[in-house]
This record gives structure tokens, C-alpha cells and sequence, in this order.
């Protein structure tokens, strides 16, 4: 096995530490107290390549890999975990036509999308669950040359900063049922819902999609009539999981840097207390699943970069790292103490962003429904 | 314009300044197992080499004399946009001062061929002796000028130049060939790009040692340095407060007094 990275991974790895280190900081106040998306960060992302990282040549993008995208995300997140959670949300909208998209689709959506002209979204959470895929109600109904879609989709980030969405909507009953739809913002009865008011990745616009009789024409189906599921899943499971997999393993190297610098630091009975036993061990156990988490993230992306399989290898390293995330965050709360829970210490925000990483891009318990289907097929019979 | 060459030199990151030792040998810094940068100023000069090379069209050409690991900076130089990059690098070279390491650069630059430009940052962030483009210049034969603030290119031959001095800048005419050294003012250095990167891949990158550029071995490294470090004071920081008590007007004048004092306002 060789786990170094290449030389062009770890020039990628420097240039969005440059990038998120010169460009994020300033942002934050604003983004923390608004909860908006810096939209004026988008143009330089796209110049930088993250926007259109997966997204092929051909069609605007720079057309790297899954592992390139990590060690994207995770850099990002290591400054400020709002801005990966966009962009791998983002990066769901470029895949999730890239795969399933007519040439015509790919020609008008992918450009806009790699070049930072518009974000990408997949919508696929119902107000009826977000888990129970199957159990969408958002509906749509053929008239003619358009379908009618009538519902809501909540919890959906990037819904407010978007030209176009990608809709997952009921056309027939059962598992398939369900099929995907490109909804410009300017369809008749595509609406702006609320905008959600998250007590962490405050900087990623999450809100609601309202569809009021909406209009979309036939030729903005996504893929086949009833293949919204496969659409749905193999979305989810192959970048949403991955990608908020990465956005907790940036928050894993700030929770660690942010801890062992205090330690540094601070001084208690005549030394820094990096040198009290009791906080070295915390210390070891925030690098200990930091360690772990990294290996997680990295496989499952070699294996998708190699045309794997790696839909468990993919829940194991967002239930885990997400977890660990928080586990860790409140680690490094502690080992500040007091100054742990006050705003301007930046270990506070860890924790509250590692905890919105849990139940985004798919709940813990799908994950290990996921995880358990592979731990009995592999292991019941030995 | 024809070609822009920009020397680049590895510096330690400042980040892991506090692991720096010195060899109590040759006094001389253990780079070996700390990270390195491009030093900050010559990022300034590739960027106003990459800023003619979008004007003018000119091939911009980075040198660098610095040991074997130091390629993948010269890559990240590539990356940033540079046509070319040489690695001049020899085990001899080690612990050359300022007049040995011009000597190889200067060998180095004559064996590109004919340049319009030799850019530079004023200094480096370790050695800090800012000598290296004044002798630089003197060595190529070409006229040089430093603490370059502002630049203007009217075409390929003829330069407006912003020289900072203490009061203000003063504002030079020049011809090339000429090497220039630049201050952080100057310009604010691109990022790379993923689209960068992947063409850096595909840009030459040469490695040349003293045998290709026909230096003698009593030239450079420690043998060939008229100077050599006697040794480093490492400056401890503490934390040192005053108290200023009183009518918070007559404090406040006070305090400022002292920051002047200081040298600090």
C-alpha cells in the first residue's frame, strides 16, 4: 500500500490552504452573523478550480478526482466548515447532472456550475422525511410538454443562492416511482421558502423549495422516468457522504491545531499545560481520530477514483468522521476551559459545526443500516 | 519582450521558525526537515514577471540555486505560471554566501541566453543581507535597481520605475536589459490554480550542477565564501508590561510618548 500522496496532491493541498487562509478569515463575522454564503467568494473559487473540481474538462471544469476534492474540502474546512458544506452540496448539483444528463443538459448546466456563475443544488428532503427516500410526496404530473410539480423540499442547502435546482418528485407511486427534475427559479410556481436559521455552518444557506403548480418543461427530466431513486442515491452515497465526510475532517485538523496551540500557550502552575499529563492525553485522543478519520476519508475516495464500489467505505467515513468531529470539538472546548465557550474563541464554532455535520447528507442510523448490510454479507459466515 | 527571469530562493516557513538549529560546524542553518517557502518577496517579482508575460507575451523563466527537495517550489512556481524552471542544485553549493551563490546564478542565467529582464525580491527572509540582486547585477553586467514599488512597462525596451526611498518614491526611467528587485508594494501574487498545477506538469523543469555550468569547485560553497557566519543571537520575546496610572488623557499622551520611544509609532 502507498499512502503518500502525489506531488500534484500535495501542491493542490497547499493551494487551497493559500487560498482559505488569504480569502475565508475576512468573511467569517459577516457569515456567522447572517448566515449567508459569501457570493463574492464564488468568482475566485471558481478561478481557484473548486467549483468545477470533479466537473470533466469538456465542460468547463477541471475534472479531478474524489481524493482531490477531499483534500479540497477538508483545507477549506480546516478555516471555516460553512464554505465546504456549499461546495460539496455544490458539487452533488455538478455530478448529479454530469451522470444522469442528456449531452444538451450537460452542455447548458455544467459550464455555468464550473465556472461559478450559479450553485448546484440536489433537493431531494420532503418535509415527510428526509431518510425515507421512498416516501417522497412532492409530486409530479405530466401535462402535456411539461410536468406539473406541487410540494416542498426543506433543509436544502443552496436553495436561495441557485439558477436551477435538481428535484427529486413522486411521477408514479412506489420505489420507482420517482424521478429528477432541472427547476429553474424563474419556472411558474418555483418558489423561495424560508431560509433556515442553523446554529452551525453558518455561511451555507439551508432553506425550503416551494413548487406551486410549477412548470418545468418534459426536457429538463433528469436520466429516466422513474430512475429518481438511483439518481437520489448514487448522489448522496458517492458525494453528499464523502464530501460532508471531508467537511468534518477539516473541523477534525482545526479542533486539533486549535487545542494543541492553547495548550501551548496557556500556563498553569508555572507551564503550559501541554505539559499536564491529563491534557496530553486529550490531545492524543483528538490526533488518534483525526488519524483515523483521514484514513477513512482517503480510502473511500482511491476507491471511487478507481471505479470501486465504495457506498459502505463512503458511510463509514461520513458516519465516523462527523462523529469524531464532535467528539473532538468538545475535547478542545475543554482543554481552553472557560475561554472554550466564549464567541470570540474559535473552538466554540467547531463544535457547533460538527454537530449540523451529523444529520446533513444523510442521518448516522442510515449510515449504519448501510455498514450493516456489508458487515453481514461479508462476516456471518466465518 | 523576449524572457523575464525571476530568481526564486526556498526559505524556512516561518510557522516552523521556533525548530531551526544551527550547525555549530559550519554555523550554517539545518534546512533538512523543515518545510520551506518561496520567499515572500520573490512571489512580488514572479508576479510582475507573470503580469508582463499577460501584457507582453514575454517566456518567464524561474532560477533557483537550492537543494534537490526544493523542485516541488519551483513547481508551485510553475504553477503559478511560469513557462520554465531551472533548479540549480549541487552539494558543493552548500554554505555559499551572497558572492558565491551570484556567481552560480549568474552561470546559471548566461546559459539561459539572451533575457530582457532579471527580477528578484529586495531580500530573503532568513538571510536578510538584500546584497544578492545588487551583486547580481553587477555580475551579469547589466544595471540594477532596488526597492522597485511600482513598475511600468511602456514597451520592450523602456521601464518607469518607482523606487521607494524614506520620504516617498523616486520615479526612474530605465532601459533593458536591467535586473529590478521589488518591495512587498508592488503587486499582490496570484494564488495557484487546479488548472495551474496540471500545467505545470507539463513544463520543463532542469536540474543543473556546477559541472554543467562550468564553475569552479573553489568558487562557491564554503570554500569559495569570502564571508562566513561567526554564529546566531537568537532574540528571546517576553512579555514585559508597564503600568500607566492616572487621568486617562494625560496616560493616553504618555503611552504614545513611550510607543515612540520605542519606535514603535
Amino acid at each position: 500500500m502507498d499512502f503518500a500522496f502525489s506531488e500534484r496532491e500535495e501542491l493542490l493541498r497547499k493551494a487551497v490552504r493559500e487560498f482559505s487562509e488569504r480569502e475565508i478569515p475576512p468573511r467569517m463575522e459577516a457569515m456567522e452573523e447572517t448566515g449567508e454564503f459569501p457570493m463574492e467568494l464564488l468568482q475566485p473559487m471558481a478561478k481557484l478550480g473548486l467549483t468545477g473540481i470533479i466537473t470533466p474538462p469538456e465542460y468547463g471544469g477541471v475534472g479531478l478526482g474524489m481524493l482531490a476534492r477531499t483534500i479540497a474540502l477538508e483545507e477549506t474546512g480546516r478555516v471555516c466548515a460553512a464554505i465546504p458544506m456549499a461546495m460539496q452540496v455544490h458539487h452533488m448539483g455538478c455530478s448529479v447532472v454530469n451522470d444522469f444528463g442528456t449531452e444538451e443538459q450537460k452542455k447548458k448546466y455544467l459550464p455555468p456550475l464550473a465556472n461559478g456563475k450559479t450553485m448546484g443544488v440536489v433537493a431531494v428532503t420532503d418535509p415527510s422525511g428526509g431518510s425515507d427516500v421512498v416516501g417522497i410526496q412532492t409530486s409530479a404530473d405530466r401535462k402535456g410538454d411539461n410536468w406539473i410539480i406541487k410540494g416542498r423540499k426543506c433543509f436544502i442547502t443552496n436553495a436561495h443562492t441557485s439558477d436551477f435546482w435538481v428535484v427529486i418528485a413522486r411521477t408514479a407511486p412506489g420505489a420507482k416511482g420517482l424521478s429528477a427534475f432541472i427547476v429553474h427559479k424563474d419556472h411558474p410556481g418555483a418558489k423561495l421558502g424560508r431560509k433556515e436559521n442553523k446554529f452551525g455552518l453558518r455561511g451555507a444557506n439551508t432553506g425550503e423549495l416551494v413548487f406551486d403548480n410549477c412548470e418545468v418543461p418534459h426536457a429538463n427530466l433528469l436520466g429516466q422516468e422513474g430512475g429518481g431513486l438511483a439518481v437520489a442515491m448514487k448522489t448522496v452515497s458517492e458525494v453528499g457522504r464523502p464530501g460532508m465526510a471531508a467537511v468534518a475532517l477539516g473541523i477534525l485538523v482545526s479542533c486539533l491545531e486549535e487545542a494543541a496551540k492553547f495548550a501551548s500557550e496557556r500556563s498553569l502552575y508555572g507551564k503550559p499545560i501541554s505539559e499536564l499529563q491529563g491534557i496530553r492525553f486529550m490531545l492524543a485522543e483528538i490526533y488518534t481520530e483525526l488519524e483515523i478519520s483521514r484514513l477513512l476519508c482517503y480510502r473511500a475516495s482511491w476507491m471511487k477514483d478507481r471505479n470501486m464500489r465504495c457506498d459502505t467505505e463512503m458511510a463509514l467515513a461520513k458516519y465516523y468522521t462527523c462523529d469524531a468531529a464532535t467528539r473532538c470539538a468538545k475535547k478542545a472546548i475543554e482543554i481552553h476551559g472557560s475561554y472554550g465557550i466564549m464567541r470570540e474563541y474559535k473552538v466554540q464554532r467547531l463544535l457547533r459545526d460538527a454537530m449540523v455535520t451529523i444529520p446533513a447528507g444523510g442521518t448516522a442510523e442510515i449510515a449504519k443500516v448501510v455498514m450493516s448490510r456489508t458487515a453481514l454479507a461479508a462476516y456471518q459466515k466465518r | 519582450m523576449e524572457r523575464v527571469i525571476v530568481c526564486i530562493k526556498p526559505v524556512p516557513d516561518p510557522k516552523d521558525w521556533g525548530r531551526l538549529a544551527m550547525d555549530p560546524e559550519t554555523k550554517t542553518l539545518i534546512r533538512e526537515g523543515i518545510p520551506s517557502i518561496i520567499n515572500p518577496l520573490d512571489k512580488h517579482a514572479l508576479e510582475a514577471a507573470l503580469q508582463i508575460k499577460e501584457e507582453k507575451g514575454a517566456e518567464v523563466v524561474v532560477v533557483s540555486m537550492a537543494p534537490p527537495f526544493c523542485a516541488s517550489l519551483l513547481k508551485e512556481a510553475l504553477a503559478m505560471g511560469a513557462d520554465r524552471g531551472v533548479l540549480i542544485s549541487d552539494r558543493i553549493f552548500a554554505g555559499s554566501d551572497t558572492l558565491a551563490t551570484v556567481r552560480i546564478l549568474s552561470a546559471g542565467i548566461r546559459k539561459l541566453g539572451p533575457f530582457d529582464l532579471v527580477l528578484c525580491g529586495n531580500s530573503t527572509l532568513d538571510g536578510c543581507t538584500a546584497q544578492v540582486p545588487s551583486q547580481l547585477g553587477e555580475m551579469l553586467g547589466i544595471p540594477n535597481v532596488m526597492h522597485v514599488c511600482r513598475m511600468e512597462v511602456r514597451d520592450d525596451k523602456r521601464l518607469v520605475l518607482f523606487q521607494r526611498i524614506e520620504m516617498g518614491a523616486l520615479v526612474l526611467e530605465a532601459e533593458t536589459p536591467i535586473l529590478l528587485s521589488f518591495t512587498k508594494e508592488v503587486n499582490s501574487p496570484r494564488l495557484i490554480s487546479f488548472l495551474g498545477i496540471l500545467e505545470a506538469e507539463k513544463k520543463e523543469l532542469s536540474v543543473w550542477s556546477h559541472e554543467e555550468l562550468g564553475l569552479d569547485a573553489s568558487s562557491v560553497g564554503l570554500v569559495g565564501s569570502p564571508t562566513k557566519m561567526a554564529g546566531m543571537l537568537l532574540r528571546k520575546k517576553e512579555r514585559r508590561g508597564e503600568r500607566v496610572e492616572g487621568d486617562p488623557k494625560e496616560a493616553a499622551r504618555r503611552i504614545a510618548d513611550r510607543m515612540v520611544q520605542m519606535g514603535i509609532l
